[in-house]
């Protein structure tokens, strides 16, 4: 069966990329199987310094799903260029780089450093990232403020530009719109919720940075839900996220509009589990009078 | 490193809230001491990192662990054949060098100083074990050990077993001075041995996610302010490699 897609910058052999920040660059699941066979892979956020993140606890576990707060922790773009792309290189994938800051101009420098590099096919601007106190969601939670980032990044980049949504607004569609209508290529959804646990033997929160993104099963509605409302809104493609664990959810995604999907906190509890998914794609497509992974993008949308 | 099913072989308690099970499974034989292993727990989302206490044979391996939450309860009514996903082994364990050594554990650090006594012991080194529990009721694996040929010390915080204080006051009574030690227990237990041997390792417990290195939910600091990943850089540092 046919499962390539073809989007903005990238020839996908199947619609299944690990997401951003649960992947890291590839190299320890690289110990486990050939990245070859993913569609492709979301890096982990690359801003222009260095950071080591957020205080321990970073992790905790929720009904079905699972908070984190790693505050964005990389080695600096220089680094990730200089050590990471080069041994991505190796495989046959497609690359998105996600892109991190505390400013819009942090975000031009990473897409600068970047441009030039032939590993990387795309890049998908965190704008929606809970855990940390400067750029982050706070770049993505109103029009206005994602559009002039769309549009700025778009203006300085040489490669396709997705942007990547937050679900803790109030309405995800017209910061879509307003993001197609600054340029952008392609749109990803969502990142994590906004969430919180207690620690009932301390009466404080469980996480040290107080909050943290929930993602997991757990917010899988919630994303199949923005997907949809935004596949009608807009017609750049989407990439759907949020709560993947099998190959029937990346149908339901696309059903709901979605193009391709990402996976994330699923490959913390199988590290096989992308694999599986592409392995079962095909029958489950097929289960449901499917042909392709094209002929289902968009199946449940009322056009 | 691989995902496969194992099966409870037995899981019994053995003090007032810690279990020991024997799980049947494949990844046994490729297990070095201080390893762990994900394990999950039905009806949990997050996979529950557990230190591998022994490795018995080829097949099979000991994990021993505390109710501490709901998931390690569910995990402690297992039954036998019943099987639960491991991936592992997982992590650098201790090392298994061709000298005496003293083993530190603390509480639940206790379990996977077995398997690292056998392994000394192996080389015919000599194995001295310093336990530390806060009473005489939390006391695991006293015997386990001695019968590893380990020669054992305990101390009790309220003195009801053995010398009275924490594992560095049984040190001292019991005039130990072999230089070169491993340790795993709680943070202040390892904080003590660091300040007092330079040459040695401490095992580090942490909340993880996915256990191999991927999601940097369990860092560490090391000496140059770089982060380190308890899961995949550790558990087993080098004392006075990582902030502790």
């Amino acid at each position: 069966m046919d499962l390539s897609v073809k989007l903005p910058g990238l020839n996908l052999k199947n619609p299944i990329i690990p997401a951003s920040g649960c992947f890291g660059y590839g190299r320890e699941f690289a110990e486990l199987y050939d990245l070859s066979k993913l569609g492709g892979i979301a890096i982990k956020s690359a801003t222009p310094k260095e950071r080591f993140g957020n205080p321990t606890p970073r992790i905790a576990e929720t009904p079905m799903g699972m908070l984190n707060a790693i505050g964005l922790q990389n080695h600096g773009v220089d680094w990730i260029i200089e050590n990471e792309l080069p041994f991505l290189s190796q495989f046959d994938t497609e690359i998105i780089a996600n892109i991190a800051g505390a400013t819009e101009e942090d975000y031009i420098e990473v897409i600068e450093k970047m441009n030039d590099n032939p590993v990387v096919k795309a890049y998908e601007l965190n704008i929606s990232c809970p855990n940390v106190r400067h750029g982050g969601m706070g770049l993505g939670t109103s029009p206005e403020l994602a559009a002039e980032m769309t549009r700025r990044a778009k203006a300085a980049a040489r490669k396709p530009v997705y942007v990547k949504l937050s679900p803790n607004v109030t309405d995800i569609v017209s910061i879509a719109k307003a993001c197609e209508k600054a340029g952008a290529d392609g749109l990803v959804m969502i990142n994590t919720l906004l969430g919180m646990r207690m620690d009932l033997r301390t009466a404080k929160p469980l996480l040290a940075n107080g909050t943290g993104g929930l993602s997991g099963p757990a917010i899988k509605p919630v994303g199949i839900r923005c997907v949809y409302q935004c596949a009608q809104a807009v017609s750049i493609p989407i990439i759907g996220v949020g709560g993947i664990s099998n190959a029937a959810d990346v149908v339901e995604y696309l059903y709901a509009g979605a193009s391709a999907v990402e996976v994330g906190a699923a490959n913390f509890i199988d590290p096989y589990v992308c694999l599986a998914i592409i392995e079962q794609l095909p029958e489950v497509l097929e289960k449901y009078g499917n042909t392709s992974v094209k002929e289902a993008i968009g199946k449940g949308l009322v056009r | 490193m691989q995902v496969c099913y194992a099966v409870v072989r037995s899981n019994e308690k053995i003090s007032r809230d810690v279990y020991r099970m024997v799980l049947h499974t494949s990844i046994a034989s490729q297990v070095q001491c201080g390893q762990f292993v994900q394990v999950q727990v039905p009806g949990f989302y997050l996979r529950r990192p557990i230190s591998v206490s022994e490795v018995l044979d080829d097949n099979h391996l000991v994990l021993v662990y505390k109710t501490v939450g709901e998931g390690t309860a569910v995990l402690s009514q297992l039954k036998e054949n019943e099987s639960i996903s491991l991936f592992g082994p997982l992590g650098t364990g201790f090392p298994v060098k061709d000298r005496d050594v003293v083993l530190i554990g603390g509480g639940v650090g206790v379990p996977p100083l077995v398997e690292t006594a056998k392994q000394y012991i192996l080389n015919g080194n000599n194995v001295t074990a310093v336990l530390g529990f806060n009473t005489k009721e939390d006391a695991i694996l006293v015997e386990r050990l001695k019968e590893t040929g380990a020669n054992v010390c305990i101390a009790t915080m309220d003195g009801s077993l053995g010398t009275k204080g924490t594992v560095m006051d049984a040190i001292d009574e019991n005039g130990i001075d072999v230089p070169f030690v491993l340790a795993c227990g709680p943070l202040p237990m390892l904080k003590a041995v660091a300040s007092t041997y330079s040459d040695g390792y401490v095992s580090l417990e942490a909340r993880m996610a996915c256990g191999m290195g991927a999601c940097m939910g369990c860092v560490v600091q090391d000496e140059n302010g770089q982060a380190k990943r308890v899961c995949k850089d550790g558990p087993v540092f080098e004392i006075g490699k990582v902030v502790l």
